[in-house]
Parts: C-alpha cells; sequence; structure tokens
C-alpha cells in the first residue's frame, strides 16, 4: 500500500491559480420529475477544471454523469445552481459513437465543419486532415457499418475535434471495445491530448482507465450524484494499464468508490 | 527530458501507434462485397417471374377446360396476341402515355403533400393528436369512395382524378415520414445538437436523412396506393379524346372484347409490378443498404 500512497494525494490540493479556468460547476443540481415522482439526479456539484487538464469522472450507476455531461453540454439546464464553459460550446463524444450512417467518415467529419461555418472550399481538407490524425484516411470513403467499433470510435474524434471546441467531453467512449483496441485508443487519445491541449472530462466505470488517462480522478456518489473524493494522478513517465503504479492506485480508488455503493445500500 | 526530446518521443510514439492501429484495421475489416445492380434487379424479379408463369399456365387450363366459350374468356395466346396488336399500331402508347402522366401528376402532389403533414404533425404535438389518427384513417378507407364527392366538386375532369389520387396516396407518405421521424434514434439528434444543428438545420442534416429510409417505404406503399385509385378514377370519369387504360378497359368490356380487356389488365399488373420492383424496390434496398440496415448481396 505504500507504493500506493506515494502516487495518490487525496484531494483538498489547491489548484494553482494562475491557470484558467475551463469547466465550473457551481452548486449544480438536477431533479427529474416534480413532486412526488422527483428524482434527483444531481445534488449540488461543485466542480472546477482548469484548461488543458485531463479528467476523469468515475462512479456505479446513477451517479448522474451522463446528466453532468448534458448539462455541460448545453443540452440540458441545471434545476439549481450555474455551469460555465468559458471557452464555448463543447464537443461531446458518446459510447456509442453516434455517427450519422447515411454518411461516409469523411462526410461525417465534413458535417461537424460546416455546422460549425467553415466555408464549402475548406472542408475537405480539412476533414482529411482529422482523419490522417486519427489514422484513418484509408476509410475516408467507409460507412458507419462498414467500420468496426474502434473506427467508429476514431471517426466519433475525429467529428469532435472538427468542432475545434476547447473541451471535449466523453461519455464511457472506450466501453463497448475489446481490451486491445481500448488500449491502442487510450494511447491516440492520450496523443490527440497532448497535441491540442484541450481540456478533457472523461466519464467512465473503469478505475483502471480513469487511472490510466487522468491526470485527476474524481469519485462520484450515486443517486443523486456529487463528487466525494479527488485523486491526483502523479505517475511520470509513460502509463499502461498494465502499469503497476495504475494498478496500485487503482486499488485505492476502487475501494473508495466501494465505500461510496456500501453506504448507498445500507443508507 | 528536454523539449526536443519529448517532440521526438512523441512523433516515435505516434508512428508506432499508427502502423499498430492499420495492423488492427486491417484485421477488423472483412473483405470487401462487390454490389451488381442489374444482378441484384434480376435477383429481385426471377420468383415473381415464375408465379407470372404459373398463373399463365393455370389461366390456359381454366380456357380449355371450356367453364367459359373463348369469347368470354379467351386463353392467354389471344390475350397476348392483342396486347401485341394493341403496342404495333401505337395504341397501348398513347394510352399508358394519358395514364402514366396522370400518376406522375397525381403521386409528385402526394409526395408534397404528404412531407408537408408528415413534418408539420411530427413537430407539432397538438397537431398530432388532432389529424394524427385522421392519417392513418384516411389510409384505410378505400379511394373508390371518394370518386362520387370528386365528381360532384370537380366534374368528370383530370382535377377529379387528381384530386383521387393525392387523397389516396398521401396518408401512407405522412405516415411513412410520421414514422421515420418518431424513430430517429435519440442518440443522433443528441450528437446533432453538441455539433450544432438546430432547429431547420437539424430537420435538414439529421432527422430528414434518419426518416429516408421509412420515408422511402412509405413512398412505395403511396404508389400502390396511386395507382389503385388511378385506375379506379380512369374507369368512373372518361374523359373525351383521352385514350387511358382505365377508359379502355371500359370501352373492351361495353364492345365484350375480352381479349383486349385482359390485354389491358396485364399492362396494369405489368406496370404496377415495374414500378414496384424497378424503382421502388431498387431505391428502398439501396437506401437500406447505404444506411446499414441491410447487407449488400
Amino acid at each position: 500500500m505504500t507504493a500506493a500512497l506515494r502516487v495518490v494525494r487525496e484531494a483538498s490540493v489547491p489548484q494553482p491559480a494562475d491557470r484558467s479556468i475551463a469547466i465550473r460547476l457551481s452548486e449544480v443540481s438536477k431533479v427529474y420529475g416534480r413532486g412526488q415522482s422527483a428524482v434527483p439526479a444531481l445534488d449540488r456539484v461543485t466542480l472546477e477544471v482548469e484548461e488543458g487538464a485531463f479528467v476523469c469522472l468515475v462512479g456505479a450507476s446513477g451517479c448522474g454523469k451522463t446528466t453532468l455531461l448534458n448539462l455541460i453540454a448545453g443540452l440540458d439546464l441545471p434545476t439549481a445552481g450555474r455551469v460555465e464553459v468559458p471557452g464555448g460550446r463543447p464537443a461531446l463524444i458518446f459510447q456509442d459513437a453516434a455517427l450519422f450512417p447515411w454518411l461516409t467518415a469523411i462526410e461525417n467529419v465534413e458535417l461537424a465543419l460546416r455546422l460549425r461555418g467553415v466555408r464549402r472550399s475548406e472542408r475537405a481538407d480539412r476533414a482529411t486532415d482529422l482523419l490522417r490524425r486519427v489514422h484513418l484516411l484509408d476509410f475516408a470513403r467507409k460507412r458507419p457499418h462498414e467500420l468496426s467499433g474502434g473506427m467508429r470510435q476514431r471517426v466519433a474524434i475525429a467529428r469532435a475535434l472538427a468542432q475545434d471546441a476547447r473541451v471535449l467531453l466523453m461519455d464511457e467512449p472506450f466501453g463497448a471495445l475489446d481490451a486491445l483496441t481500448r488500449d491502442l485508443l487510450h494511447e491516440e487519445l492520450e496523443l490527440l491530448w497532448r497535441e491540442g491541449g484541450q481540456t478533457v472530462l472523461f466519464v467512465t466505470h473503469n478505475v483502471r482507465e480513469a487511472v490510466r488517462l487522468g491526470q485527476r480522478v474524481i469519485v462520484l456518489s450515486s443517486r443523486p450524484g456529487r463528487p466525494v473524493a479527488t485523486f491526483d494522478v502523479a505517475i511520470h513517465g509513460h502509463r499502461r494499464i498494465e502499469s503497476p503504479e495504475v494498478g496500485a492506485l487503482s486499488v485505492v480508488i476502487r475501494e473508495r468508490l466501494g465505500e461510496e455503493v456500501r453506504r448507498h445500500v445500507e443508507g | 527530458m528536454s523539449k526536443a526530446d519529448r517532440g521526438l518521443r512523441s512523433v516515435l510514439e505516434s508512428e508506432a501507434l499508427a502502423a499498430e492501429l492499420s495492423a488492427f484495421d486491417a484485421l477488423e475489416l472483412s473483405a470487401p462485397v462487390t454490389h451488381r445492380l442489374t444482378a441484384s434487379v434480376l435477383w429481385a424479379a426471377w420468383p415473381k417471374l415464375v408465379a407470372i408463369g404459373v398463373v399463365l399456365v393455370l389461366w390456359q387450363l381454366v380456357a380449355l377446360s371450356g367453364w367459359r366459350p373463348a369469347y368470354l374468356l379467351p386463353p392467354p395466346a389471344d390475350a397476348l396476341a392483342e396486347l401485341a396488336a394493341l403496342i404495333a399500331d401505337g395504341s397501348l402508347a398513347a394510352a399508358l402515355g394519358v395514364t402514366l402522366h396522370r400518376a406522375v401528376i397525381g403521386f409528385g402532389i402526394a409526395i408534397g403533400v404528404g412531407l408537408a403533414i408528415g413534418i408539420a404533425v411530427s413537430r407539432w404535438p397538438l397537431l398530432r393528436s388532432a389529424v394524427g389518427s385522421l392519417v392513418t384513417g384516411l389510409q384505410t378507407m378505400p379511394s373508390i369512395a371518394w370518386f362520387p364527392l370528386a365528381i360532384l366538386l370537380f366534374g368528370l375532369t383530370e382535377t377529379a382524378i387528381t384530386f383521387v389520387v393525392v387523397l389516396g396516396a398521401a396518408p401512407a407518405i405522412a405516415n411513412g415520414l410520421i414514422a421515420g421521424i418518431d424513430q430517429v434514434p435519440p442518440i443522433l439528434l443528441r450528437a446533432g445538437r453538441v455539433l450544432g444543428a438546430r432547429g431547420l438545420g437539424a430537420y435538414r442534416h439529421v432527422v430528414l436523412p434518419a426518416a429516408l429510409p421509412s420515408f422511402v417505404g412509405g413512398l412505395k406503399q403511396g404508389w400502390a396506393f396511386a395507382w389503385r385509385s388511378l385506375m379506379a378514377g380512369e374507369l368512373l370519369v372518361i374523359i373525351g379524346r383521352q385514350p387511358s387504360i382505365g377508359a379502355r378497359l371500359q370501352f373492351a368490356r361495353e364492345l365484350s372484347d375480352a381479349a383486349g380487356l385482359i390485354a389491358m389488365m396485364l399492362v396494369v399488373l405489368a406496370v404496377g409490378i415495374a414500378v414496384d420492383i424497378a424503382l421502388f424496390g431498387s431505391l428502398e434496398r439501396q437506401v437500406r443498404v447505404r444506411w446499414g440496415l441491410a447487407d449488400a448481396r
């Protein structure tokens, strides 16, 4: 456990004030329904993510993570509290790639450019460039159903990058992929993030995945969801999902998450 | 580690990753499927051709049995000879021209009306609760029942025929579109909104393309209704100097020209099937393959 503790600092580390904030939630609550049947999904969530950070959210079912991402993406409004995303509309990547099945890979990317107001003459070049960045240029003319799950998710990443958003929200994007493909996509996402410098908020059930990718891992409670613990991932150098440091920190976080789930069952 | 080192490492990692990814991609994809249009049309047509052959044989047997005299029920050869004569003297082409012209106009208007009703009903819940079930109800109403009213309103005119063809086809087209819009996966709507497709843009880029397979199904069904309505209309509304297929059917009955009557019926059947297979069948199939709803064969 000492090895784990060396890489873990439990929360409460004040964020450096000089980095600007990319996402700020202040006392955000979301309740679905009214009166007797009201279901609180999020309860007074306060959260700040600095510009350029890679933050992972882990939680059991019912932690309101999809609600949280919908609020940040501006797809839904909070019942109370404030959601601020100073850098403009975020991009959102879903678990199911949610590509438009009638468009080819490159047309999916081009549509994102078009909806953002990029001129027709520039679209083809930029879409080609984005597909090259996710190593899918050879498959530009394929439709989503002709691609594998991992390739579809990479097209979805290219489409999200086409939005040129400063904030990238990811809702269990690799949850449905096999382990080998997932490892490759972790590498790819990490490289793209290092190149692009976006702020990434990544939601997952998979604690190891969170530790593999994130600079910070936030544990959410369930029903209603709220952040209950923050772990800084102080692992330097190249990380893999098999790395012992990743494993050690995962155990700690997994235990914290387990506590949260038990409390919910008992409470 | 210096910045240059980090940059180099990033490039090397990126190259290794690219190589690994493309090897993976090659493994994951199956061999490409080739798809020839002519082959698929033939493939779709042959069971229907066999069925036609069976019907011809049965017809010949009934004619041979002497159940009705040959001037009332001629054998297939007589009817086909009559058909050949009608083709040769150009009267079939003239009649078919009039009829298909009416079909195209009526069906074209029905597409416009069906689209407008479909979008309006799926967009405004109030309108849906008001007329949604009425649209389905109209679809079940036999279109021939509209003709007495249409003739009162418009007389024995092209308008009367067009009116009924539109009433026959538009509800099916609208229903196809409404069903298609209702079934658009919510995740695609969310994806569209995240990309900035709102209002009309969402309809244009997400909702309507997603609804297209169901809309094409509605078109196909709408065509069947339009064709039936048109035949009923041409039997009832006979306009001078307009030698339509329906009018020729009616005259053949009045003149007890059984071979000519059956020849015209064959034409009605052939046109219906040709449009169904050659146009809407293959269109529906192409859309479904393109949308990933069916395998290319």
